[in-house]
Formats: structure tokens, sequence, C-alpha cells
């Protein structure tokens, strides 16, 4: 696998640092730290909002980061979740007096490693609370096992408590926000090829040459099921049934996000939601607003994520927002 | 009996990272079979900082130096097994603070740090995570005295072979459901490295 690199051990190193190069008039890096920051950071009288995970899904979780959404992502290495320490330097600058709110895709590590952040920050006297995102009905849902995953869904929350939290709202109800979303909002993805970890060297799963894999996780992990290719149209409706069965979105309105996975052309992305808006129609759930494009990648896996938002007043509004994160401007 | 000085314990850590570094490439193949495929890497850069720490500092207690492995662990390591490896680390400090290190007082440090990986990661007996190889390490020492180290190596060995036909139900392979079938859990593995680690310098002549 060829890739524009100068040493794999300082792959996300050098990935800071070019993105906060390049969008120095809006985020800052907490020095010695992994965590990307709202230049303005920590905004008086606001509830910090603080996200992030392992690498490798760029534009996530940096390019979330500005007025009216995150305001600090802490950056792992690669597909692993950040540690205790740098989540907390993450609390730490974000955290004006207001508390701070987690958001979490629920992920083991992940979990496990903003808890134990948590747990520093309130023992330094810090109110956080943290909310869990498990939008990937590909996974079932259970509560004697890990659960579903958080996948491309969480950008719905970034934006949407993001912009509870502009408003002035408490911790409390900004929690509320994030919550309400994490409850409308599924999603599901599928592969048609793998990605490669720099530091791995190799593929992290095989798939063969017309084989794909449904309900596919966003590090790679394994879906529901691998079978051969079909046309765009039968993978987006395996997708959107799924989704559909899971909540009842009948005579809703929803947010609709159509997300590249890294390697996807765009001219494919819209042919699948071409196919979204039909069936969405044909079910009579009417599309508030669309997005298209690369939202939470998996390095340059080929595929992509569908993800449906159920919406009601309050959402509508905060989806509304204004937002100068670099890659949800809005 | 004295069965781990301070010498000991820092060499304990080396063998660990000589095995992490050796085993990289087999732990990271296991976690792409079931994982993400990063836990060779994250296991072997782990060491490596504790290694590091260590040739740094000085040590008067077995405590101070898993103390100093935990913290390294939790800040250097990330993923499921950073939280879980650097909670175990520090519960077994904790639980040997002030203490020599005999039989007696090493099997209350396992029984805690399995306790800590319990906490942490919610995972029970036989839900195909590392927490199965700890639980048979603790079982393993509560028989009276120990004679041959080299069972304790057994007794995690036949462990990462049972997880192999176990399905999981915590962490990244639960997504796999009967798809994990077949594949030694990673975690497993490592921790048997860090037992076998263990045996190695408790033979040790001191
Ligand atoms: N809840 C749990 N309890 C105990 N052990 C667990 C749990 N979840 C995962 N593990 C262990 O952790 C190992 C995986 O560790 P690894 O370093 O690869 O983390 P990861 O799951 O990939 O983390 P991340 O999701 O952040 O990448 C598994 O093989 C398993 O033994
Ligand atoms: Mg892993």
């Amino acid at each position: 696998m060829k890739k524009v690199l100068n040493s794999t051990d300082q792959v996300v190193e050098e990935m800071l640092d070019g993105f906060v190069t390049a969008h120095a008039d809006s985020v800052k890096r907490i020095p010695d730290t992994t965590v990307i920051a709202r230049k303005d950071a920590p905004v008086s009288g606001k509830v910090g909002l603080v996200s992030g995970g392992g690498s490798g899904h760029e534009p996530a979780h940096g390019g979330y980061v500005g007025k009216g959404m995150l305001d600090a992502a802490v950056v792992g290495e690669v597909f692993t979740s950040p540690t205790p320490d740098q989540v907390l330097e993450g609390i730490k600058a974000t955290d004006s007096g207001s508390g701070v709110l987690l958001i979490i895709k629920n992920y083991t590590g992940d979990v496990m490693n903003f808890d134990m952040a948590a747990e520093l920050a309130e023992a330094e006297g810090i109110t956080v609370e943290k909310v869990i995102v498990n939008d990937d009905v590909a996974v079932e849902d259970s509560t004697f096992t890990t659960g579903r995953r958080g996948i491309a869904g969480t950008v719905f929350v970034h934006k949407i408590a993001g912009a509870i939290a502009e408003s002035g709202a408490s911790l409390a109800e900004v929690k509320a926000a994030a919550e309400k979303v994490i409850k409308n909002v599924r999603s599901m993805g599928v592969a048609l090829e793998s990605c490669t970890v720099p530091a791995a060297g190799k593929p992290s799963f095989t798939l063969k040459e017309d084989e794909v894999e449904i309900g596919i996780g966003i590090h790679g992990e394994p879906g529901i099921e691998r079978v051969p290719l079909q046309s765009a149209n039968e993978i987006t409706s395996t997708l959107v049934a799924k989704i559909l069965a899971d909540i009842d979105y009948t005579n809703s309105e929803v947010a609709v996000l159509v997300n590249g996975m890294g390697a996807t052309p765009e001219m494919e992305l819209f042919i699948v939601h071409r196919q979204v808006a039909k069936m969405l129609g044909e079910k009579g759930i009417n599309i508030y607003k669309t997005w298209v494009g690369e939202y939470m990648t998996s390095l340059e896996m080929t595929g992509f994520s569908i993800s449906l938002l159920k919406l009601d007043d309050q959402l509508k509004e905060a989806l509304d927002g204004q937002s100068d994160a670099i890659a949800f401007r809005l | 009996m004295i069965i781990l000085t301070v010498e000991q314990t820092i060499q304990w850590m080396k063998e660990i990272h000589k095995r992490m570094e050796v085993n990289k490439e087999q732990l990271t193949t296991l976690d792409q079979a079931i994982g993400d495929g990063d836990h060779g890497i994250n296991m072997e850069r782990g060491f490596a900082e504790v290694v590091d720490k260590i040739n740094n500092t000085d040590y008067d207690t077995v405590a101070d130096v898993l103390k100093s492995a935990a913290m390294t662990l939790t800040a250097k390591v990330g993923g499921a097994s950073g939280p879980l490896y650097g909670t175990a680390f520090l519960k077994m400090a904790t639980a040997l603070q002030d203490k020599e290190v005999n039989q007696q007082n090493f099997k209350v440090a396992i029984d805690e740090a399995l306790e800590g990986i319990k906490m942490r990661g919610k995972a029970e007996f036989g839900e195909k995570t590392m927490y199965d190889v700890w639980y048979q390490a603790a079982a393993f020492l509560d028989s009276e005295k120990v004679e041959d180290w080299q069972e304790l190596i057994e007794a995690c060995q036949a462990t990462i072979e049972d997880t192999r036909a176990l399905i999981a139900t915590k962490g990244r392979a639960s997504y796999l459901k009967e798809r994990a079938i077949g594949h030694v859990d990673p975690g497993s593995m490592s921790s048997f490295y860090m037992f076998e680690a263990l045996v190695s310098v408790l033979e040790l002549e001191v």
C-alpha cells in the first residue's frame, strides 16, 4: 500500500501540526497534547463540548471543532482511543466553570479512557457529564454485550449539542439534547475495500474481488455479512431498510447523512443518495436536510454509511444553527 | 519467602517488552482477525515507554515499579488494553504497598488486579477477554505453595486456547458473534506473555 508519509510513528503528530497550521485562524493545539481546541476556548459562560477518538476518521474529530460545534477534539493514535491524560487536558482546556459534556462513541476503549478522564477531572473539581453514541444498527443493542457502535451519526450529536450549548443552555440541557439525538439517529455502513493502518502496513481485513461487507464499522470491524457485490440501489436498499426497521420513522422529518468512508468518490455517494431519497419518499418520510460527503472516514476504506436522524422542532432549530467548524460550516 | 525483588520486577517489565516486540506482528494479526488490528502496536509502544521510564528512574520498592508501569501504560497505550492493564498494574501496586512480595501477598495482588480489570471492563470469565487469563492465573495462585512456576504458564496457555472456542461478548470481537470462534483473543495472548515473562524472572537465581 502506497501512502504519503514521512514516518509511520509520526503520523498523528504531523497530521495535527498540519491541521492547526492550516486552520490557525479558528483552532489551536493545546501545547504538548493531542488536543485541538477552539481558538477562544474556554468560552466563558458556555458548557464545554469535548469529543474525540482514534485518528484515521478525518475530518473527524478536529474538523468539528469551532463555534456552534465542539470546543475540543482529543485525538488518539490511528484507530486507537486517546488516553485519559489527554482527554483530561481537553476537559481542562474547555471548562469555563459551566461544566463539560463528553461525547463518546460506543467502543470499549473510548468508553474506558473517557471514563477515567472524567474521574480525574471530577477529582480536580470540574463537573463532567457524558453521553455515549451508539447509532450503528449493524450491531445488536444489548446490555449484556458491548452493544452498538458509534459511527457517522455522531456528527449530528456534535452539531445539535453544539448549537444548544452555544445558546447558553445548562450542562443538563445540553446533555438532554445530545441524548435526544442519540435516541433518534441510526446509521449503517458497507465496505467494498479494506484500509491499511500505517503502522500495521497491511490491510485490516480482506474482501474478495466481488465481495462487500454489509454493516462494516469505522475501524473495519466486521458487519452483518459478506455478500457478492450488488448495484448501488440494492446495497442502499439493504442499509436503509435495516435503519428504518430499527425505530419508527413513520411520517417523520429526517436529516440524511451519506458519508464516504475515504475512497468512494462523491459521484457514487450521490448515486446512493438518489436511492435513499427515493425510498424515503415512498415511505412518506420527509427529508429536511441532506449532507453528502466525507464526514467520518476510515482511512482509505472504500464504502459508505447512511445515517438518518428523526427530527422534532428543537432538533431542527439546532441543526440549522450557525457553525464555524471547518468540516461542517453552516 | 520473597519471590519478587525490585530488580526482578524491573526485569519483569523488560521481559514483557521483549515479548511484545517479538510478537507484535502476531498480536496485531490476532487483533486484525477479530478486532481492529492495533493490539500488537499498542502493547509494544506501551511497554517500550515503560522500559524507558524504568531505565530513567530509581526504585525502592516493587510497588513503585508497578505503579510507574501502571501510569505509563494508562497514559501511553490507549485503546481498551491501556486502561485495563493500567488499572491491573495499579491495583497490584496498591496491594503490595509497604509489603514484601511473598507468594501470599503476590496472590492478593493478582486478585486485586483481576478485580480491577473487572471493574473497568465489566467482563466475566468466559467472555473471551484478557480477564480469562488473569482469572486463571489468580486461580492457580490459590494453590498452597507453588513448586513449579512452569505450571502457571501451562494454565495460561490452556486458557488462551480455550478462548479460541468462545464467542466474545465484550470488546470489539463481540461484533463478530459466531465469526469470532476459531480465533484466539489478542488481549488473552498479551496477558499470557506477561505471565510467561513473570515466570522467567521468578526462576532467576537471586
Ligand atoms: N470489557 C473488557 N474487559 C476485559 N478485557 C477486554 C474488554 N474489552 C476488550 N478487552 C481486551 O482488550 C483486547 C483488545 O485490546 P486493544 O488494545 O486492541 O484495544 P481496542 O479494543 O482495539 O481499543 P480501541 O477500540 O480504542 O482501538 C481484547 O483482546 C480483550 O482481551
Ligand atoms: Mg484492537
